[in-house]
């Protein structure tokens, strides 16, 4: 029971950052109804910009932990967002009009961009960090049975998916920017003639889920201790995995979904096998697909004649 | 005269504020690289000796990095301007692309016959043999995978899984039950078919990028229960000792039974290369042919009738179930074939081979070459196996250039180098239909 | 109308999607080698009892059946997808033309007899061996093709992809592509949207002759009144997805509650509006 308690913990703690990731996927599927292949690199990326920025604080001798971590924060969701800007004007804002297989083939080539950008850049080996926050708290403790562990760093992990959710569904909901990304959704045409500009919402809408990805990046980083450029292909599926699994379009359901996808994964593995563990993530994935496209907070589609 | 100074006055001020836009845009573009490379360029992280983390600055490759930004912006601002918008294809006129149509029905021919003379023309040059068949092995591939996506219009982002089940199919049979090549391939084949008839059968309600995506799921579980299951398929280690093929029985190997010296030759390894060479010829062509026949029966019509409107064909009464299914069984037949063929080839085989990449790169080849067009893929496996060579020694770059390659062919040429499709059935002329007009399917 | 004269007969039809009710316990006949008219303001519902009948849209509720001249009869709620053309011979045109665009005029026509071809590729196989039995049917094939492009004055562009044809032909195009199915029924989603006066006089004349020449009873739905009064020979009209009237084409133009329909107005003033004209 303890050691499920753990697992539970672990996995939700893992589920906010697929959850974190796959927001930006849903909000871009809704907006322009493209699977963005290179999001999952994004999110590489951003555990990239926080290791190397991490490392440079560090050497400036700054160790107050709280002080380098929001500016690491904010340092890496402002680089990697101007990533995610970069990556929409060249590869897909061309490409609007285009036929429907051209966005995705330059999407999946922005992906090989990225990760081999990376590799060539901070070369092929895996970076590890030594734990920057360290320390927890005991839960739970059987004598001579399993500890239930909270730790530090998933305290920190929860509260900033918690935090960033909040500020995320406020700015959908009620600011100006929201509503022209949910008019967007709806009907670009329209909302263009109603005079939202919709360039800029859609630039936004890959900004503000690169930004998120960022996150997911730092406490990828802060978590497991170490980033490498493959990392993004696989989390990448998974965080795809999730947004499917909720409901493409909906955002809670991509909280949801990487709540799910996380617990199932740590489950999977802790219960069955570590290896087959990324089997049952994409073969989630089929399943959702095939049974259940809409997924659980979804709305389903009626086919037009 | 004061309006001709006037007017030239106005001119003048025009260029200067298309100069003025140009070096704007090109600050612009600067800037934007230097905040993007900052850290991933300019610092570079590496574990250190004793296992924790060091750095060092590379502001100088920084430096020139956002310079070379600086001048490309400019370049293509420039170029831009030139050729109208760069999304135009109209920088082939079209009496030259008329002429080049015509060209290109005597390419065809031309270029299978400079196929069959390869290895008597380069038949010391062990490294053009090999590459040689590298490119026909891509170029099968390629037409294997252009039923599905292009003829069918499904996109499959997962091929790399039929060319691996095909592998291994061979390989296994090969090394447990001792089966000749000849026994092994045509099985390898049918079990990769069936694999795509199973693979086909749950997805095909879905639609162009969830197929996709489903499909690249589908192959990357692939690749993780090889190399997970390793009592069957040896995991990492893969497989080995994979026969070589015999001709009709007759080994090619230096021993007294074997081919050399039956014919009273001298031997010589280039022998068991040529014939592999000739057997992988044979077996794209066969796929050509038999894609090309296809196409004319109603099965094929009933492929690109699905691409172009999947609605439509279920009020005309064709069962678009089975329709997908027999695209997906094809293009897996002809992947599994070109796989057994790349086990026996190598005589080893890992899961290292079969990557999501691979999927990538034969899409790649198909997209490019102009989805349906046969003589168009053959020419764009040609470019891309080429190009990756030319990569030698610069591994590294190599997906990088591959990447950028994709999304510049996205934005300049989505329809392929080969902008036409050419019509099965006719009463009085043949006449091509421009990439245009022809739908890419919906999957 | 009894079975020998009725070649569809809708019982009590229904479809919900959701909480919006399309189709309400609608029940007419179509009538065996006749032209039955759907007529009635937009949104009255009329292309979802097509999608019913032609198999894109299972029913939430009611019976649709159909009789073949040799009497063997189809409920047409229990088939669906590709099985509606294929075994109850119900063929179809859409309202946006769906035509494929990429091939030509003759591909599309060949595509259309795919079931046949099939059978005499053998499930290809013959096909691929290029079997004489084979090739005779694919020349039976082309012929049927050409007949129809004839008859719809498309023989010269035959080779021409079908999306550069212009507009009228290619919804003439599209009859001929359901005609090359030999359907027993015929469903035509709004034939003459678009067309000019020369353009549906022709349509009405083409429709005419399928019906005189090939025996196949037609459906059509059509806003094109003039089509409607000149061809058909039974209409039904919908508002709200519910049958208003139901009659020859003269009652039911002087019908008040159709004028009234159309125009959005009530009965009364439709009826008011009558009497002061006369």
């Amino acid at each position: 029971m303890d050691y499920f308690a753990q697992q539970l913990i672990n996995g939700l703690v893992l589920g906010s950052i697929y959850g974190l990731i796959a927001i930006g996927y849903t909000m871009v599927y809704g907006i322009v109804g493209m699977i963005n292949f290179a999001h999952g690199d994004i999110f590489m990326i951003g555990g990239f910009i926080a290791l190397i920025s991490f490392l440079i604080l560090v050497s400036f001798g700054l160790t107050a932990v709280p002080l380098v971590l929001l500016i690491v924060l904010l340092v890496s969701m402002a680089i990697t967002a101007l990533y995610g800007w970069t990556v929409e004007r060249i590869a897909y804002r061309p490409l609007r009009h285009s036929f429907r297989l051209a966005p995705m083939l330059s999407a999946i080539g922005m992906s090989f961009v990225l990760s081999n950008f990376s590799q060539v850049a901070q070369g092929a080996r895996v970076k590890p960090v030594p734990p920057i926050i360290t320390g927890g708290y005991t839960l739970y403790d059987a004598k001579g049975g399993f500890a239930v562990q909270l730790s530090n760093v998933q305290i920190v992990v929860v509260i900033a998916t918690v935090v960033l959710l909040l500020i995320f569904t406020w700015l959908v909901a009620r600011t100006r920017l929201g509503r022209d990304m949910r008019a967007c959704e709806q009907d670009q045409t329209m909302a263009a003639l109603l005079g939202v500009d919709v360039d800029r919402t859609i630039s936004m809408t890959f900004v503000i889920g690169a930004a998120l990805a960022a996150v997911a990046g730092m406490m990828y980083l802060l978590y497991y201790g170490l980033v490498d450029f493959y990392m993004g292909f696989v989390a990448g599926i998974k965080a795809f995995t999730a947004a499917v699994l909720g409901g493409i379009g909906s955002l809670p359901g991509a909280m949801l979904g990487g709540l799910a996808i996380g617990l199932i994964e740590t489950l999977w593995s802790a219960y069955f096998s570590v290896e087959y563990k990324d089997v049952a993530a994409f073969s989630i994935l089929i399943v959702v697909l095939i049974f259940m496209p809409t997924g659980l907070l979804g709305r389903p589609e009626v086919e037009k004649v | 005269m004061s309006d001709v100074t006037a007017f030239q006055k106005e001119r003048a001020a025009t260029r200067a504020s298309g100069i003025f836009f140009i070096l704007k845009k090109a600050l612009l573009s600067a800037f934007v690289a230097l905040v993007l490379f900052s850290l991933m360029v300019g610092i570079r992280t590496e574990a250190g000796p004793t296992g924790q983390l060091i750095y060092w600055t590379r502001f100088g490759e920084l430096a020139s990095l956002v310079a070379a930004v600086f001048v490309g912006s400019i370049v293509i601002e420039l170029l831009r301007q030139w050729l109208g918008r760069a999304g135009a294809s109209n920088i082939i006129p079209p009496s030259v692309q008329s002429g080049l149509s015509v060209a290109g029905k005597l390419i065809a021919p031309a270029l299978l016959i400079f196929t069959f003379l390869v290895p008597v023309i380069f038949y010391d040059q062990r490294y053009i043999l090999d590459l040689a068949i590298l490119v026909l092995t891509y170029v099968m591939l390629g037409w294997g995978l252009n039923v599905v996506v292009g003829l069918a219009g499904l996109l499959d982002l997962g091929y790399v899984a039929f060319y691996a089940v095909g592998a291994y199919s061979y390989a296994l049979l090969a090394t447990n039950f001792g089966l000749s090549f000849w026994v092994c391939l045509p099985l390898a084949g049918i079990l990769a078919s069936l694999w795509g008839v199973m693979l086909g059968f749950p997805v095909l309600r879905l639609r162009g990028d969830y197929l996709a995506i489903v499909t690249l799921a589908f192959g990357e579980i692939i690749r993780l229960v090889i190399v997970n299951w390793q009592s069957l398929t040896g995991g990492p280690n893969g497989v080995s000792g994979i026969p070589r093929p015999t001709l009709f029985g007759i080994p090619l190997t230096p021993d007294d039974d074997g081919f050399a010296a039956r014919l009273g030759i001298e031997f010589s390894p280039t022998h068991r290369v040529v014939f592999l060479f000739y057997v992988i010829l044979a077996m794209a062509l066969l796929t050509n042919w038999v894609t090309i026949r296809l196409r004319r029966l109603p099965i094929g019509r009933a492929w690109e009738a699905l691409r172009e409107d999947e609605v439509a064909c279920r009020a005309l009464g064709i069962n678009i179930t089975t329709t997908k299914l027999t695209a997906f069984a094809t293009g897996a037949l002809f992947g599994g074939l070109a796989g057994a063929f790349f086990a026996t080839r190598q005589g080893f085989i890992s899961p290292e081979s079969f990557t999501f990449n691979e999927s990538a790169l034969v899409l790649a080849i198909v997209v490019l070459g102009g989805m349906g067009s046969q003589l168009g893929v053959a020419l764009a496996a040609l470019a891309m196996i080429g190009g990756f060579e030319l990569f030698r020694g610069l591994e590294q770059y190599r997906m990088l250039v591959f990447g950028l390659a994709m999304v510049l062919l996205m934005i300049w040429r989505p329809r392929g180098i080969i902008g036409h499709r050419a019509p099965t059935v006719f009463l009085k002329r043949s006449e091509a239909i421009s990439s245009d007009l022809v739908k890419e399917g919906h999957g | 109308m009894s079975g020998a004269n009725c070649i569809l007969s809708v019982d009590r039809l229904s479809m919900r999607f959701g909480g919006i009710v399309a189709v309400n316990e609608l029940s007419f006949d179509a009538g065996r080698r006749k032209i039955t008219a759907l007529i009635g303001p937009n949104g009255a519902g009329k292309t979802t009892v097509f999608n019913c009948i032609t198999g894109f849209y299972r029913p939430t509720g009611g019976a649709m059946r159909l009789t073949h001249d040799g009497g063997a009869e189809i409920a047409l709620e229990r088939l669906n997808d590709f099985r509606i053309s294929k075994y109850a011979k119900v063929a179809r045109t859409f309202q946006n033309i769906r035509l494929f665009p990429g091939m030509t005029a003759l591909e599309n026509l060949m595509v259309a007899q795919h079931n046949t071809l099939m059978r005499a590729s053998g499930l290809t196989f013959l096909g691929l061996i290029g079997a004489p039995s084979w090739r005779a049917a694919e020349k039976r094939a082309i012929e049927r093709a050409s007949f129809w492009l004839e008859r719809i004055g498309l023989i010269d562009r035959a080779d021409d992809a079908a999306g550069n044809l212009p507009y009228g032909d290619q919804r003439r195009l599209e009859i001929a592509r359901a005609m090359c199915t030999e359907p027993a029924l015929l469903c035509l989603d709004e034939p003459a949207a678009g067309l000019n006066v020369r353009e549906s006089g022709a349509l009405s004349e083409l429709l005419l002759s399928i019906r005189a020449d090939h025996g196949t009873s037609i459906l059509l739905i059509e806003h094109d009144m003039a089509v409607v009064m000149e061809i058909s020979d039974h209409v039904v009209v919908m508002d709200y997805g519910v049958k208003i009237a139901e009659g020859s084409p003269k009652e039911v133009r002087d019908d008040p509650k159709v004028i009234a329909a159309y125009l959005g107005a009530d009965e009364q003033e439709a009826i008011a509006v009558m009497e002061s004209d006369t």
